[in-house]
């Protein structure tokens, strides 16, 4: 078990050390508003990869989550908008149809026997193309509940705001964790990412657990866009363009094996944060390109990349 | 009588896999399932775990009739069932693996504690000391093995089948399993064993089933046969000779055509070794797994280059810095696992014969189409592989068969010196006899072949020299009526001075 949770490790060290140099840097930055400020800038993509951490870990991937939310903003906007129903009952609404969505994809997956790259490319731009067919601009959304939900936060000991948000984020990961290492649903999904057709022969309910695994990560995503739309307050049908592949990028960087069956919810949490990280400290610079957050992402992965290999050559030779 | 089969049909499109085959399994004792391959035994196994469905017949078991529709359903009746590839998931913990599907929960959630507690009771009275907590695959495929064997009764616990459960265990793992076998078979399960090693098959079978060709020839009480007439069962025929005579003179004239390997080796996988390859001469190597058997020959094709070391011939210093230039200089190689070295299965048998010669030719100069069609009957036809035509593809042949037509893809480069790595490994006895004679054949037209075995009977009757290998080291070479199973053993057991140290 060691070998298998070093990246998680390596992860958290990365967290703390990069930490520990913008500290140096800029003293401010380990004020709770800093940290309160990480949580709710970065809830959506936390969000969006708990599922994606599930997705991966089952050995596929789900490149569909970004246009996802982006629909959901749409969705959201436009019946608030053309309706007088309550946000809420839209967000149940929401989340239905992006489960839903998330179960079909699983669904074509299994019974077709398709790679989840072709089924979930095809599910990018559907909801995407969704999107645009409820409307081309950005909506705008003044619902009163959105206000509540906006000023809705706990102030955390030096004046930081651990917002509702944020909060929803951790909740996320939390649930994400118990669901992955606590349950035999969890269980089921690293014994896919091992092997199907073995976990087949060991009695997993192979179709049953991949329609499930897609239908979370829908909800997620749906869920990611709720909390994207209280953030912008809008809905666009042209927003989180490539935000599946910062969700995938912060599995990867969070330790988890892109070919599956291994790696751990906490280290998703940790890799959302690294990102968010990279991005504040380029905002404390204030001279610094926005291009250098990409640029560090993407050394990043590579390391986490080259690592996984390392540990893979590491575990043949032991 | 636990499990029974009367009458069971099973056809595949052109063959009839199972042909009203009868047998009886009962408790408490150790039935093992003979026959070449595509006898049927798989087809037989397949129908009982619910893998397949039969076409007519019944299965009774305890008297009942089932009809399970998956190896689900049979583990629920009371069949289990551990392959030869190991069937669980290396990257879960031990205990996971063994407590997959009815984890103890507590309030829903799974219990660490209680599951760890769980997979030590189940894998207690094994014999095996493991911490269920680490993931699998940081143990040996034996205790791989083990566990799955643990599993499969703790889900089953009536009928236990053993599909070559030690085609990848060495002798010290087999007799591990042997003794697990032994108490299941005193806690009253009925234990189908397959398995192609017939001397382990002796060793651990009450009872005998012989199948052919789908159908059921012989079920007898081992102690009452003998390999003879259980070869003439499997085989439906005499084979000639179980044990060909050393026909082979013991010494080989060295000509000038010899190849000459000095002080070649690479640390790490082999310590450097000299080795002359005379025109026409079989050399067998003996030692058991991981003695260095097969980094010997890779170092001599050239897949992990010499780190040491010089190579001549006649005409002068031999390149063998990569495989590419080993082939060239008329080297051959067939490897171990030809699933995953060899053969490419998708590809059909003619594709696959001419794919060496190709590469020696570059892709730049194809083989024409037909002279390709003439080369792909013509190994078909000396090598008697047994496929309907040319074009099928290779994955869909029996394992002798893919051995074969791997030797003809060799052949068809006319190489000098053609290395093959347990050419007769998990192949039945009849295309194992074939491939020896096939040595013969070629060694006869001037050849010079090295033969990796673990059969030691194989090796004697094949090859002109014997070189053993212990411990990454070449420590003894045996000539002439020094060939004997006894001397190989004594060589591969005598005590290294230096290990002992």
């Amino acid at each position: 078990m060691t070998i298998r949770a070093l990246p998680l490790y390596a992860t958290i060290a990365i967290f703390l050390l990069a930490y520990l140099i913008c500290y140096i840097q800029f003293p401010a930055m380990l004020s709770t508003r800093v940290i309160g400020n990480l949580l709710t800038d970065n809830a959506y993509l936390g969000i969006v990869a708990v599922g994606m951490t599930v997705v991966i870990i089952s050995g596929g991937i789900d490149l569909s989550v970004g246009s996802v939310i982006a629909f959901s903003g749409v969705f959201i906007a436009v019946i608030l908008r053309e309706t007088a129903l309550h946000p809420l009952v839209v967000f149940a609404l929401l989340l239905a149809v992006t489960t839903v969505f998330g179960a079909a994809m699983g669904g074509m997956i299994h019974v077709l026997a398709m790679p989840p790259f072709i089924v979930t490319l095809a599910g990018m731009f559907l909801a995407r193309g969704a999107g645009y067919m409820l409307s081309i601009d950005s909506v705008p959304i003044d619902a009163a509940f959105y206000d509540t939900m906006q000023d809705a936060y706990y102030l955390m000991p030096g004046k930081g705001r651990l917002t509702l948000l944020g909060l929803i984020m951790l909740a996320s990961v939390a649930a994400g964790m118990i669901m992955l290492h606590r349950t035999r649903f969890g269980t089921n999904v690293y014994a896919l990412g091992g092997g199907e057709a073995t976990a087949r022969l060991m009695g997993v309910p192979v179709g049953r657990t991949t329609v499930a695994i897609y239908a979370f990560s829908g909800f997620m995503a749906g869920l990611s866009g709720i909390v994207f739309s209280v953030y912008t307050s809008a809905g666009y049908p042209l927003a989180t363009v490539g935000v599946e592949l910062n969700a995938i990028a912060a599995v990867v960087i969070g330790g988890t094996l892109l070919t599956g069956g291994s790696g751990y919810m906490f280290g998703t949490l940790i890799g959302v944060l690294t990102m968010g990280l990279i991005q504040t400290y380029i905002v404390f610079d204030g001279s610094l390109s926005s291009w250098w957050t990409k640029i560090v992402i993407g050394a990043l992965l590579l390391m986490f990349i080259l690592l996984q290999k390392g540990l893979l050559r590491l575990r043949v030779s032991a | 009588m636990l499990l029974s089969t009367r009458n069971l049909t099973k056809t595949f499109p052109g063959t009839k896999a199972l042909d009203s085959v009868d047998f009886d399994l009962k408790a408490g004792e150790v039935h093992s399932l003979l026959g070449e391959n595509g006898a049927g035994k798989s087809t037989l196994i397949k129908c009982l775990t619910g893998a397949y469905r039969r076409d007519s017949g019944d299965i009774l078991f305890e008297g009942e009739p089932i009809s399970p529709q998956s190896t689900l359903e049979a583990q629920e009746i009371g069949i289990g069932t551990v392959y030869q590839e190991v069937n669980l998931l290396p990257n879960l913990t031990v205990a996971e693996n063994l407590t997959l599907g009815h984890q103890p929960r507590r309030f829903g959630m799974i219990s660490p504690r209680a599951m760890q507690a769980q997979a030590e009771e189940m894998l207690a009275g094994y014999g095996v000391d493991v911490d269920v907590r680490r993931s699998l695959d940081t143990y040996s495929v034996a205790v791989q093995q083990i566990v799955a064997i643990a599993r499969a009764v703790h889900l089953s616990g009536r009928v236990l089948i053993l599909d070559e459960p030690t085609a990848s265990l060495d002798s010290r793992e087999v007799r591990m399993l042997f003794d697990v076998i032994g108490d299941l078979r005193k806690r009253g399960l009925g234990i189908i064993f397959i398995s192609h090693f017939l001397d382990q098959v002796f060793e651990i079978s009450d009872t005998l089933t012989v199948l052919r060709n789908g159908c059921h020839i012989a079920t007898r009480p081992a102690a009452e046969v003998d390999r003879m007439e259980l070869i003439t069962l499997m085989l439906g025929h005499e084979l000639d000779e179980e044990k060909p005579d050393r026909g082979l003179s013991s010494e080989v004239e060295g000509t000038g055509d010899a190849i000459r390997f000095k002080g070649i080796g690479r640390r790490g996988k082999i310590a450097p070794f000299d080795l002359t390859v005379h025109k026409g001469e079989v050399i067998g190597m003996a030692g058991l797994l991981g003695s260095g058997r097969t980094e010997s020959a890779e170092v001599l094709f050239g897949a992990t280059p010499a780190d040491s070391g010089t190579v001549e011939d006649a005409n002068g210093a031999v390149d063998l810095r990569n495989p590419r230039n080993a082939i060239a200089a008329g080297f051959a190689f067939a490897p171990e696992d030809r699933k995953t070295d060899g053969i490419i299965a998708e590809l059909s048998v003619r594709e696959n014969i001419i794919l060496a010669l190709q590469a020696r030719r570059g892709w730049a100069r194809p083989i024409p189409q037909a002279e390709q069609m003439r080369m792909a009957d013509e190994y078909i036809e000396r090598l008697d592989i047994r496929t309907p035509d040319a074009e099928k593809p290779v994955g869909l042949l029996s394992g002798g068969n893919q051995q074969k037509v791997i030797l003809a893809r060799w052949l068809a480069t006319n190489p000098r010196f053609l290395i093959l790595d347990e050419p007769t490994r998990g192949i039945d006895v009849g295309a194992h006899a074939e491939i020896l004679r096939l040595i013969e054949d070629v060694v006869a037209q001037g050849m010079s072949i090295l033969v990796i075995s673990s059969e030691l009977d194989e090796l004697i009757a094949v090859s002109h020299r014997v070189i053993v290998v212990r411990d990454r080291h070449h420590v003894s070479e045996l000539t002439g009526a020094d060939v004997t199973t006894e001397t190989i053993v004594r060589a591969i057991a005598a005590p290294d001075a230096e290990a002992v140290a």
